[in-house]
């Protein structure tokens, strides 16, 4: 391998898009569950390998630009990997690892293992075609790997035990679908005005062009097909029943990356094909996205504050999550920008974990009602601890993941001088605490029943990954340099070059 | 007002609407299935109307010819096409199974059948 080493590792970007492809369907074909497991697993840590190998890359040398096939662009495909790009990839891949590790043991309580083969090829599929979206530098590629995605998603929602779970997928299958169209229509219209589909190229050509009727067409399809990926409120109808009735490994996995490449995707037209100055000062797009962001910020946790099931509240909370990011990026400038990828990083690591902690309630009681999550706290204690500093962090608490983002978010508002919007950021939070309170006051503060069934600790399969996402939020809440430090210079480089 | 050059873009506002319709009112599952298809379909035709070049011949290097088509839209909606290909089948297959666990594939029915079991 080191001998070869530059020949391997220069295409690194493309291996990242073509191993887990290749894997996926190689999982089709091995029919044994734990072979196929042991390879998707090793192929997502791998993965998770080279994506820290690239951001190393990005952080010493520069954006990476790598020609696909050797075809140079604008007329060949690009795969571009800057920093914003390179911190998505990280979580992508680096949930994906962890979650597959814990589905070792949390996915026979849910699918059939003569189906797990197929399981493991959709979710391997998924990952790639996020991975494809996140290195990709050129527009209809996203699309495609967005389409990869998407659809692999829908069957991995499908798998969920109960029946509601394939209602959910055929709902989520028509939102998505529209959404993507939408994008398609967009990048066409953008295709129809640049003549090139290269995302640097487009940005040359469309700043020469100005605003005019069909760039702002545009803008509004790439706005609204993305953000009902990104569940933005009104849009996020597909989200709550999708998450809920999925198998409780894909509702970590999903929350975690299909909604953030979504982000990175929006993020990726607004700044750097469109433009701040375009998109914002010329088309006002902040004045559409920042009102819907402050809504789902609300909405989300008053919504999740009155639900039973668990998974749901979850769900509903993370419309919430998705409208901090959202106010990043409409704030457009460096700390509230910030405050929204740092948000995607953050809010990455805690839902996935406090998902994954909900996996291990299911696995051992069966349910994640709320009823029967009474003195829990007693019984598995390991896994409530996680669902406690999972909690924490998504209130906001200091030395916890959630405050750095709240922190930059809070000071990207005071910044533009809208100091309402911060006061706003803060009482959402507040609505945070009523329902991860709850959940605490169930499990420490109330006896379990009486003729409950004993339960055990949940299986060190599903307890060490949520620990390692547990201990992840609260590493990266007090070392913010590769976290914020990066998003921070992705910040920069997005608004500086964006004008 | 109304240019004939123009023509290829009404017709696709008209189906794009069309389908996006069917898809939200109509309530039975393959219905909105058709719908969403007729919307992906509108948006395929709208790249290749835009792919078309005036006095453009087909993009085939030939002796006599100097201006042709844009090939790139074509190519792009051949991936566009397979896409909608790959979601027509997956919506067709959850929607067999949809019919084999609730014995129906009315959208409200559905509804009912799934409020009813709510706990």
């Amino acid at each position: 391998m080191h001998g070869s080493g530059l020949s391997i590792s220069a295409h690194l970007p493309a291996l990242q898009i073509a191993i887990p492809l290749l894997s996926g369907v190689l999982c089709v074909v091995i029919r044994k569950a734990r072979a196929a497991w042991l390879l998707a697993t090793t192929v997502a840590w791998a993965a998770f390998a080279g994506a820290i190998v690239l951001l190393n890359r990005v952080l010493e040398h520069g954006t990476i630009s790598y020609e696909q096939g050797g075809w140079t662009p604008p007329w060949g495909i690009e795969l571009r990997i800057d920093l914003f790009n390179a911190l998505v990839l990280i979580i992508v891949t680096g949930i994906c690892a962890v979650v597959i590790t814990a589905s070792h043991t949390s996915l026979p309580g849910e699918v059939p293992e003569k189906r797990h083969n197929l399981f493991y090829a959709a979710f391997l599929l998924c990952m790639t075609g996020l991975a494809g979206m996140t290195v990709t530098g050129d527009a209809f590629n996203i699309f495609v790997f967005l389409e990869i995605s998407s659809l692999s998603s829908y069957a991995l929602v499908s798998q969920g035990a109960s029946r509601k779970a394939l209602t959910s997928a055929f709902q989520y299958l028509v939102m998505g679908t529209i959404g993507g169209t939408l994008l398609l229509l967009g990048i066409g219209m953008l295709y129809m005005v640049t003549g090139t589909l290269n995302i640097v190229d487009m940005a040359d050509q469309l700043a020469m062009v100005g605003p005019n009727r069909t760039v702002l067409v545009a803008l509004a399809c790439v706005t609204i097909g993305t953000s009902i990926k990104l569940a933005v409120f009104p849009l996020h109808l597909w989200l709550p029943n999708a998450y809920t009735y999925a198998p409780a490994i894909v509702s970590a996995f999903l929350a975690a990356t299909a909604t953030k490449v979504a982000f990175y995707v929006l993020g990726r037209f607004i700044f750097s094909v469109f433009g701040v100055e375009l998109a914002f000062d010329q088309l006002h797009l902040n004045h559409v996205l920042m009102p819907l962001a402050i809504v789902a910020m609300f909405a989300g946790s008053i919504v999740a504050i009155y639900q039973t099931n668990l998974k749901r509240m979850l769900a509903y909370s993370s419309v919430a999550q998705i409208g901090y990011m959202l106010l990043g990026l409409s704030l457009a400038n460096v700390p509230g920008l910030t405050g929204g990828i740092v948000h995607l990083f953050n809010h990455a690591l805690m839902k996935s974990g406090l998902f994954l902690v909900l996996a291990c309630v299911l696995f051992r009681v069966g349910s994640t009602h709320i009823n029967d999550m009474r003195g829990l706290g007693r019984r598995m204690p390991w896994t409530m601890a996680a669902f406690v500093i999972g909690g924490l962090s998504m209130i906001g608490v200091p030395l916890t993941v959630g405050f750095v983002s709240k922190w930059y978010l809070v000071s990207g508002a005071m910044e533009s001088g809208l100091w309402p919007v911060a006061i706003l950021i803060l009482l959402s939070s507040l609505l945070a605490v009523i329902y991860i309170w709850r959940v605490v006051e169930v499990a420490y503060f109330q006896k379990a029943p009486e003729g409950a069934p004993e339960v055990k600790e949940a299986p060190l399969g599903i307890l060490i990954p949520t620990w390692a996402l547990a201990i992840a939020i609260i590493v990266f809440g007090i070392f913010t340099s590769m976290s914020a430090g990066v998003a921070g210079s992705a910040a920069r480089m997005l608004l500086g070059a964006g004008s | 007002m109304f240019d004939i050059g123009l023509l290829n873009y009404w017709i696709i506002m008209i189906l794009m609407m069309t389908g996006l319709y069917t898809v939200i009112a109509k309530g039975n599952l393959i219905k909105k299935i058709i719908g969403l298809s007729v919307f992906q379909v509108s948006v395929i035709m709208f790249f290749v109307s835009m792919g078309k070049v005036k006095g453009g011949t087909a993009p085939i290097v030939g002796e006599g010819y100097e201006v042709f088509s844009n090939p790139v839209p074509h190519v792009l909606m051949l991936t566009a096409i397979v896409v909608a290909v790959a979601t027509l089948a997956f919506a067709l297959a959850l929607v067999t199974r949809i019919k084999e666990a609730y014995d129906t594939i009315e959208e409200d029915e559905i509804r009912q059948l799934e409020a009813d079991e709510e706990e």
